[in-house]
C-alpha cells in the first residue's frame, strides 16, 4: 500500500473521497475499472471504429460524410445508382487516387457487413483484410466482437440495474414490515421461484418475435428473486438494532429509516452480489443466443458466436476470440466488484 | 499468612501480531499467586488484564500470539515452554477457568451433566459411572437444587446464575489448584452475582484452592480479594494487599480508579425544590402484555406482563431513577412511556394525552421526548458519519435550518459534549465506548428535547468514563432543565443522579420515593436484598 496520508489528514477528507481511496489502495481492482471503463467507453462509439463506410471522404473538392448520409455509387464514378459499397477495390481506388481522398475507420467492416472480396472461403482465417477472420456468412469477427460486447454489457448493467431496484424494494418491504406482509410476498416469491425459467423463455421465444426488449422483460421477471432475500434477511436483522429504534424516536419517517438507516447497511450483500450479476447476466444472454433463444439473428452477438464456433470446430478464431473477451469481461467485474466491496466497508480507515 | 507460590508469572511480555505489525498488549509483569488467596487483576477495558489470564493457559492463538520475554512458572515447569501434550494435561486438571458469559461458554447441543462429566472422564479417567456420581455431587455443591433432574437438562433451560454455577461446577471437576475467574459474574444480576461470589468464597476454603479473578468493579474486589494488581495499557502500575490499596494508594492511575467511583451530584435542597415543579410526563395504569404462542396455530398459552399497572409521574428537571434487575420489565416501561412499543394505559405529557396519537401525530412531538440506549456501539449507525447521525434529526425539526447553519449547530453541540468540532466526517468506529455515548448524547440535546430517557446509559463504559458521562449528563440537565428517565441496574449510579427512584421486579413496581430514603432506609425486602447486594455492605 502506498498511502502516505497519515491518520489526521484521512480524517479531514469527505467519506466519499475516502471511499475512493480505499478503492485505489485496491490495484487489481483500480486498474480493472479503468480497463473496463475503457472498453465500454471505446465500445460505445463502435460505429467510429468499426464500420464499412469511411468517416470523410474529400472527392473532387466536395466533401462527404458517408457515416451519416447515403451516397449512390454514381457519386464516386461508380456504373449503380444503388448505396455505394465502400469496401468494393474499384469504389475504393476512385476515391483514394489523385488528390481525393478518404477516411476509413480503423476495421472497415460492420458487423452485419458481409466482406464479397474475400480471398479464402467463409468462414475465412485471419488475415490483413480480416484481423480476427470472418463467419460463416462472411461477416468480419473483429466488428462482431466489438458490437456484441457493446450489447453484452449494456444488457447486462441493464437487466442488473432493474433486478437490484426490484429485489431492494421488494425485500425491504418485507424486511421491515414483516408479520403479513412478509408472510405473504414470500410465499407468492417462492411460487414464483418454482416456474421453469427456461421453458418460459423458450414458449415465449415461439410465441413473440424475439428482440432485445423482450428479452430484458422476460429476465427481469426472475432476476430479483435471489436479491431480494438477501436484502430481507439484513433488514431483519437490522430493524431491531437500537439506532434504528433511536431513529424511530427521533421522528424519521419509515421510508427514511428504511433508506437512510436500514439500507446502508444492508448494502453489503447487494454490492458482493453485483459483479456476480453483472457477469451472470452477461452469460444468461450469451447461452440463450447460443440455444438460438435469444436476439434476433442479424444483432451481433457472443453467444451466436460461439455457436458458430461449435459448427465449425476448426475454425479456431471463432470460439477462441469469443471466448477470451467472455473471460476477459467477466474477470474485470469480479476484480472491480472485489475492490468495490473492500471501498465501500467503512470500517477499513 | 504466607502461603507457598504456586504461580509465578516473571517480566511476562505479550505481543499480537497485526497486519500493521506487531503490538505489544503486556509490558514486563510481575506477579505471584500463593495457594489459597485471592489475587485480583484489576483495570479497564483494554488493560491487557483478559490477555494475561489467557497467556497462563495458553490459550491464545499461536499463530498470531507471541510471548517476546518472561515466564509463567507453575509446579516448577515454564508454562510457556512445554508442549502442546503437557499443557493440555494442566489446563482443567491443575488450572481451571470460568468465563465472563455463561450464554455463551456452555455448548447448546450437550446436557449439562455431560459437559460436566467431560474433565472427569479425560483427566481423572473415571468410569462413567462414577464420573455421573460424582458430576452430581460437584453440582450440589454449587448449590443446583435437584442436581439428579438438572443433570440431564440442557444449558437453554437454565437461568445465568445456573449456568454460572455450572461453569463452576465444572471448573471444579479435577480439584485445580488454581482457579482463573476472568469477569465471573459480569454478565448476572446483582443478587444472583453476590450469590456466586459467595459460593467461589465458600468452595476456596474447601478445597484450598487460589483463586486468579479478573475484574472491573473495585467494590467486588474490595470484598473479595486478598490481592491486587492493578493494571493499565499492559502494565501493572501497582499491586499490594486490598487493605493497604484502598486506605494509601501509591500510583495517580490507581487513584484515578479509586475516585472514579460515581458520588452523589445532587443537592438534597434541589430535591425538596422539585416538588413546586410543573408536571412533565404521568402515566397511569399502564400495561404491557407479551404473549408467548405455540404450536400450528400459534396459539397464546403464556401472557408475560412486562409492565403490569404502573403509574408514574416525572417533573421538569427531575431526574426518575428507574432500577431493577434483568427480565423486570424497566426498559419495556421506558420504551412504552415514548409510545417505541404498544402497550395500555393512559400517558399524558404536558397535558397532552398521547397514548392513542398515531405515529404521524406524534411525530412533531418526538422532537420534545428523546432516547439515549445502552450499547454505544449498536445505537449508531455504522455507515454514517458523525454529521449525518447528529444532524439527522435537525432535518425532521428544523427544516428551516439550511445546510451551513446545521452544520454550525451540530459543532456547537459537538463541543458542548465534550467533543472535537471537527469530526464531522468520521465514522462510528473510529471512536471509544465514551466517545460514541457524548455522540449519541449529542443526537439527542441537539433537539433541545424536555425529556430523555436513559437507558442504562454508562452500562457499557468503563468507571473512569462512566463518571465522565454522568456528570455531563448533569450539567446538561442543569443548564436546560431536562428530565431524566433513567433506567438502569446499577444503584451507585443511581445514587449518584437521580432526584427519586422506583424498584420494579417483575413488571410491577416495588417501593418508590426520593432516593436518600430508599437508600438509607428501605423499606421493602426486595428493595434491601438489591442494596446489600450491589452496593457490598
Amino acid at each position: 500500500m502506498t498511502m502516505t496520508l497519515d491518520k489526521t489528514q484521512l480524517a479531514n477528507l469527505s467519506p466519499a473521497r475516502r471511499a475512493w481511496l480505499r478503492f485505489k489502495s485496491n490495484r487489481r481492482g483500480y486498474y480493472s475499472l479503468w480497463i473496463f471503463s475503457i472498453l465500454l467507453f471505446t465500445s460505445l462509439f463502435a460505429e467510429v471504429i468499426s464500420n464499412d463506410k469511411p468517416l470523410l471522404i474529400q472527392f473532387e473538392q466536395n466533401y462527404y460524410f458517408p457515416l451519416w448520409n447515403d451516397y449512390p455509387e454514381t457519386t464516386f464514378g461508380g456504373d449503380f445508382v444503388t448505396k455505394t459499397d465502400y469496401n468494393d477495390p474499384y469504389i475504393k481506388q476512385k476515391i483514394t487516387r489523385d488528390n481525393n481522398w478518404a477516411v476509413y475507420p480503423l476495421n472497415h467492416y460492420r458487423f452485419d457487413s458481409i466482406n464479397y472480396f474475400a480471398e479464402l472461403p467463409n468462414p475465412a482465417r485471419p488475415s490483413a483484410q480480416n484481423l480476427l477472420g470472418t463467419d460463416d456468412r462472411g461477416r468480419d469477427v473483429l466488428a462482431r466482437l466489438i458490437y456484441g460486447f457493446r450489447l453484452s454489457v449494456l444488457f447486462a448493467l441493464l437487466l442488473t440495474a432493474i433486478g437490484v431496484v426490484i429485489g431492494i424494494i421488494v425485500g425491504s418491504l418485507q424486511g421491515y414490515f414483516v408479520g403479513k406482509v412478509d408472510l405473504v410476498t414470500q410465499r407468492l416469491i417462492e411460487i414464483w421461484n418454482s416456474m421453469p425459467e427456461l421453458y418460459l423463455l423458450i414458449i415465449f421465444a415461439s410465441i413473440f418475435k424475439p428482440s432485445i426488449g423482450l428479452l430484458i422483460i422476460l429476465l427481469s421477471l426472475f432476476g430479483w428473486m435471489g436479491l431480494s432475500d438477501y436484502v430481507r434477511a439484513e433488514f431483519l436483522r437490522g430493524r431491531n438494532l437500537d439506532y434504528v429504534l433511536s431513529a424511530r424516536a427521533m421522528g424519521v419517517s419509515n421510508v427514511g429509516i428504511m433508506f437512510k438507516h436500514l439500507l446502508p447497511n444492508s448494502m453489503v450483500p447487494v454490492l458482493t452480489f453485483l459483479p456476480f450479476r453483472i457477469s451472470g447476466a452477461i452469460m444468461a444472454l450469451t447461452s440463450l443466443d447460443y440455444l438460438g433463444l435469444g436476439v434476433p439473428p442479424s444483432t451481433p452477438s457472443l453467444g451466436e458466436l460461439l455457436s458458430q464456433g461449435k459448427d465449425n470446430i476448426d475454425a479456431w478464431w471463432l470460439s477462441m476470440t469469443t471466448f477470451s473477451v467472455l473471460v476477459g469481461t467477466l474477470m474485470l467485474l469480479i476484480f472491480i466488484g472485489e475492490a468495490l466491496r473492500e471501498a465501500l466497508d467503512t470500517r477499513r480507515g | 499468612m504466607k502461603n507457598k507460590t504456586i504461580l509465578d508469572v516473571k517480566d511476562l511480555s505479550v505481543n499480537f501480531d497485526t497486519l500493521a505489525g506487531s503490538v505489544n498488549v503486556v509490558r514486563d509483569i510481575n506477579f505471584s499467586v500463593s495457594a489459597g488467596e485471592t489475587m485480583a487483576l484489576v483495570g479497564e477495558s483494554g488493560s491487557g488484564k483478559s490477555v494475561t489470564a489467557m497467556s497462563i493457559l495458553r490459550l491464545h492463538d499461536e499463530e498470531k500470539v507471541n510471548y517476546s520475554s518472561g515466564s509463567i512458572i507453575y509446579n516448577e515447569q515454564d508454562i510457556l515452554a512445554i508442549d502442546e501434550a503437557q499443557m493440555e494435561h494442566i489446563r482443567g486438571s491443575h488450572i481451571s477457568m470460568i468465563f465472563q458469559e455463561p450464554m455463551t461458554s456452555l455448548n447448546p447441543t450437550f446436557t449439562v451433566g455431560d459437559q460436566i462429566m467431560e474433565p472427569l472422564l479425560i483427566h481423572k479417567g473415571l468410569s462413567k459411572a462414577a464420573a455421573k456420581k460424582q458430576a452430581i455431587e460437584l453440582m450440589e455443591l454449587t448449590g443446583i437444587p435437584d442436581p439428579h433432574y438438572r443433570f440431564d437438562a440442557f444449558p437453554h433451560l437454565l437461568s445465568g446464575g445456573q449456568r454460572q454455577r455450572m461453569m463452576i461446577a465444572m471448573a471444579l471437576a479435577c480439584e485445580p489448584k488454581l482457579l482463573i475467574a476472568d469477569e465471573p459474574t459480569t454478565a448476572l444480576d446483582v443478587t444472583v452475582q453476590l450469590q456466586i461470589l459467595l459460593l467461589l468464597e465458600k468452595l476456596q476454603k474447601e478445597f484450598s484452592m487460589a483463586i486468579l479473578m479478573i475484574s472491573h468493579d473495585l467494590n467486588l474486589v474490595k470484598r473479595f480479594a486478598d490481592h491486587i494488581c492493578v493494571m493499565q495499557e499492559g502494565n501493572i502500575v501497582e499491586q499490594n494487599e486490598v487493605q493497604h490499596l484502598f486506605r494509601e494508594p501509591q500510583d495517580p492511575y490507581t487513584i484515578k480508579l479509586l475516585n472514579s467511583e460515581p458520588e452523589r451530584m445532587i443537592p438534597q435542597q434541589e430535591t425538596t425544590s422539585l416538588n413546586h415543579a410543573q408536571e412533565l410526563l404521568s402515566a397511569q395504569h399502564l400495561y404491557c402484555q407479551f404473549f408467548i404462542k405455540s404450536g400450528f396455530f400459534r396459539r397464546k398459552i403464556h401472557t408475560v406482563n412486562a409492565v403490569d399497572n404502573i403509574q408514574l409521574y416525572l417533573k421538569e428537571g427531575e431526574t426518575l431513577g428507574i432500577v431493577g434487575e434483568s427480565g423486570s420489565g424497566k426498559s419495556t416501561l421506558g420504551r412504552c412511556l415514548l409510545r417505541l412499543e404498544s402497550c395500555r394505559g393512559d400517558i399524558f405529557f404536558e397535558q397532552q394525552k398521547i397514548d392513542q396519537m398515531s405515529y404521524n401525530q406524534l411525530r412533531p412531538l418526538r422532537k420534545e421526548f428523546q432516547v439515549v440506549f445502552q450499547d454505544p456501539y449498536s445505537s449508531l449507525s455504522p455507515r454514517m458519519t458523525v454529521e449525518q447521525i447528529v444532524g439527522e434529526g435537525l432535518q425532521i425539526h428544523f427544516p428551516q435550518l439550511n445546510k451551513q447553519q446545521r452544520r454550525e449547530k451540530i459543532q456547537k453541540t459537538l463541543l458542548e459534549v465534550g467533543l472535537e468540532d471537527d469530526i464531522l466526517w468520521r465514522y462510528p468506529h473510529e471512536f471509544s465506548g465514551g466517545q460514541r455515548q457524548r455522540i449519541a448524547i449529542a443526537r439527542v440535546i441537539i433537539l433541545e428535547p424536555k425529556l430523555i430517557l436513559l437507558d442504562e446509559p454508562t452500562s457499557a463504559l468503563d468507571v473512569s468514563v462512566q463518571k465522565q458521562v454522568l456528570a455531563l449528563l448533569r450539567e446538561l440537565q442543569l443548564r436546560y432543565k431536562i428530565s431524566y428517565l433513567f433506567i438502569t441496574h446499577d444503584l451507585k449510579v443511581i445514587e449518584a443522579v437521580a432526584h427519586r427512584v422506583m424498584v420494579m421486579k417483575e413488571g410491577k413496581i416495588i417501593e418508590t420515593g426520593e432516593t436518600e430514603t430508599i437508600f438509607t432506609s428501605p423499606k421493602e425486602k426486595y428493595t434491601q436484598n438489591l442494596l446489600t447486594a450491589s452496593l457490598f455492605k
